[in-house]
């Protein structure tokens, strides 16, 4: 889907222009020493950017290219906590500073802005990344500098960095849930599972055809992977008509997505005669795919806009009121909403800015928020212990929740999967 | 395979036969307007997608506004939107022609990389006016769902649109090209260009409106688009690739070509994607196609111009 060719060459340009004039090159490195050297005394033992006054913080979103659809409601929900943050005082007595850079897109360029900010910005925390390949990218120049992201997504599992506090559910938490939901009931025995061609559906869908064959004692009668971009699902459809599966267990993503439910809904497939669980639509997406294609069908994530909850309205209000009416609040917006929050609780139960001493407050256990979507704890593991529910989507683009479970521990590690 | 009923079998042959002919269908819309600016005048028009995506804007626009405005023309916006889609994304590429395109006939190469920042540019100037997210049309309710000759067929009333648009515009296309005066002087000018100068052909106004209505056709495309797929800044980026394989696979300047290229990746594609995965259907869709460029370069048909 991406026209972009462009690989990291071997040898750095600026490498290579050493290697071939040496004497530029040592005049280069001193200079960068220098500079090095001079920053390093600007921001103190510590190496972060934080005055009596002033803390200064990044975020990391792509704000154009494809994955701009998806990233302005987190950018835009960051933005929102931290301007909250300040007007009740800020962090330790400090006003937070943000300095926003632009992803792109384009994973090489988030380890670079990653570089940037952590190395001559000296941020204490970053709020960023969207898909699990920007955080891949970021996540060894993350480490090797010690810095501190919060990230928003729903994503794959499998990973647990301790410079990193995954605020979406990891994969455990929203398929098993959901599918003991549609078992139940919907009294559903068989499965047919459809996603786009990446590592998160991939691994979802492995983890939930364990989960129907060995705790639901279901079948899973198709399994399915579209190229990212695929707008064609015509035959795909009809070799869903033809299994007549009970579920249809969707994690299709971006411009795809929006074809997938239109054609479904022209080939006769609506929520009134077919039980369709997805686990990649949002209220964001829903405006793309428009109300009346999604009817009937149930999403799986851990927050819906429609919550009926004092705190979630209070929440909803304050987001419109900043960002607009119209602007639609899905599940990783809420979630990206509650990055700076947690930084917040784990800066001060720590009182230092410092990010082991941050990590190891985040580690404590004690760490918690009152979200708009509940009590969220922060667990030792670096990810959240939340809820799931299951939301039935409505023609005005909106969910009922229909469905609300305990607590779940998150498993970013299930053994035997 | 479990048993299936005969009934079963012959329902789903029938709609996957429909989907296969939707899916040309398809192919063929994106691919018109592209035949006639590479096919015709050479020119690599990497912003194709982008003024697909102007047409599909234009669908989204009229709709807002009939349903803020008319809520009572709702059923008929889409007929006035699609003539708004080919003007507006005509006169985009008749301006197009004359500030960019036109300094660079005589260098192809640079022409794919200003057309491909074009596209940039485009895609962020929809991403300023119309916002990153997506956005869905509200479709006139005699275009959703679908038709029930029997109670196991549904064919989808979208893909049967798509289908009629496809056979109209290439209708038109052709009698342009083949039956107009204005036709013969395109053809004349890709022919000759020297020699159509001489006997008092404008050549270059030739030029101007051929892409014109290449981009023009393009936004027809897009504006049938919003039916069956996703609007967003950047929604054209998913078809360029598709519609230069068409293209380049049906031979680049026979409009005949266009048409059976299409036909034949398109039911290639359907039946593989049918009885194998999704992604070993397209695997083996593209092997073939590069196997007969290697051995027909020019494509599936060769033009029959003099060179």
């Amino acid at each position: 889907m991406s026209r972009q060719t462009h690989q990291p060459s071997a040898v750095h340009p600026a490498r290579q222009e050493a290697l071939q004039h040496p004497r530029k090159g040592i005049v280069a490195a001193l200079a960068g020493a220098l500079i090095l050297g001079l920053t390093g005394t600007a921001f103190g033992a510590s190496g972060i950017a934080v005055t009596d006054k002033e803390v200064t913080v990044g975020q990391l979103h792509s704000s154009t290219g494809t994955m701009a659809i998806s990233e302005t409601g987190a950018i835009e929900a960051e933005q929102l906590a931290i301007s909250q943050i300040n007007a009740m005082g800020g962090v330790l007595g400090r006003k937070i500073k943000v300095i926003q850079e632009d992803g792109a897109s384009d994973w090489p360029t988030f380890a670079e802005k990653m570089k940037k900010l952590l190395e001559s910005d000296h941020v204490a925390a970053i709020f960023g990344c969207w898909t699990s390949a920007s955080r891949k990218a970021v996540l060894p120049v993350l480490e090797r500098d010690n810095g501190l992201l919060y990230y928003p997504t729903f994503y794959e599992g499998l990973e647990q960095s301790k410079n990193v506090v995954y605020t979406g559910q990891e994969a455990t938490q929203q398929v098993f849930a959901g599918l003991d939901w549609v078992a139940k009931t919907k009294h559903a025995k068989t499965f047919y599972l459809i996603g786009s061609d990446y590592i998160w559906p991939r691994t979802t869908m492995k983890l939930a055809r364990k989960y129907i064959e060995t705790v639901l004692h279901g079948t899973v009668v198709g399994e399915e992977y579209a190229a990212l971009g695929s707008t064609e699902f015509g035959s795909t459809i009809n070799k869903i008509r033809l299994k007549k599966p009970d579920v249809i267990y969707a994690a299709v993503v971006g411009g795809s997505n929006v074809s997938w439910f239109k054609q479904l809904k022209a080939a006769g497939i609506t929520g009134k005669s077919q039980t369709l669980l997805t686990l990649s639509v949002t209220e964001d997406e829903a405006k793309g795919i428009g109300g009346e294609n999604l009817l009937g069908f149930y999403s799986a994530m851990k927050y819906f806009q429609s919550l009926n909850t004092p705190r979630n309205k209070e929440f909803v209000s304050q987001f419109k009121a900043k960002w607009g009416p119209t602007a639609p609040i899905g599940d990783v917006t809420q979630a990206a909403y509650e990055g700076p929050w947690l930084w917040k609780a784990a800066v001060e139960k720590a009182g230092s800015f410092e990010t082991d001493k941050v990590v190891k407050a985040e580690e404590s256990g004690t760490i918690t928020f009152d979200a708009p979507e509940g009590m969220v704890y922060l667990e030792p593991n670096h990810h959240l212990k939340t809820r799931l529910r299951i939301g039935e989507w409505r023609a005005d683009g909106q969910a009922d929740i229909v469905y609300t479970s305990d607590y779940i521990d998150p498993n970013p590690f299930p053994k035997g999967y | 395979m479990d048993a299936y009923s005969l009934s079963d079998l012959w329902s789903i042959l029938v709609m996957q036969g429909f989907s296969g002919l939707s899916l040309f269908s398809v192919l063929l819309l994106m691919a018109l307007g592209l035949a006639i600016i590479f096919g015709q005048m050479g020119v690599i028009n990497m912003a194709h997608g982008e003024f697909m995506t102007i047409g599909a804007y234009t669908i989204y626009s009229f709709s807002k506004l009939t349903e803020t405005y008319f809520p009572t023309l709702m059923p008929y916006y889409f007929i006035v939107a699609i003539l708004g889609a080919f003007l507006i994304a005509f006169v985009v590429g008749y301006l197009v022609e004359y500030t960019l395109i036109r300094h660079l006939y005589k260098r192809p190469l640079d022409t794919l990389l200003a057309t491909w920042g074009l596209s940039l540019i485009m895609q962020q100037l929809f991403r300023s006016a119309f916002g990153a997210r997506e956005v869905s049309a509200t479709l006139p309710d005699w275009l959703m769902g679908s038709w029930k000759p029997t109670p196991d067929i549904d064919i989808p009333l979208n893909g049967i649109f798509v289908m009629v648009m496809s056979i109209l515009v290439t209708g038109a296309v052709v009698l342009f090209l083949f039956r107009s005066n204005w036709g013969l002087k395109v053809r004349a000018t890709t022919q000759n260009r020297v020699m159509a100068g001489a006997v008092g052909i404008n050549t270059k106004k030739i030029d101007r409106v051929t892409f014109a209505i290449g981009c023009g056709i393009a936004g027809v495309a897009g504006a049938c688009f919003t039916t069956i797929a996703s609007t967003g800044p950047t929604s054209g980026s998913l078809y360029i690739v598709d519609t230069f394989l068409v293209v380049v696979f049906g031979g680049s300047a026979s409009l005949f070509g266009t048409v059976a290229s299409a036909f034949s990746i398109a039911q290639a594609q359907s039946v593989l994607t049918f009885f194998l995965t999704n992604a070993m259907g397209k695997v083996v869709t593209l092997m073939t196609i590069i196997t007969i460029l290697m051995m027909r370069p020019e494509g599936l048909f060769r033009s029959k111009v003099r060179r």
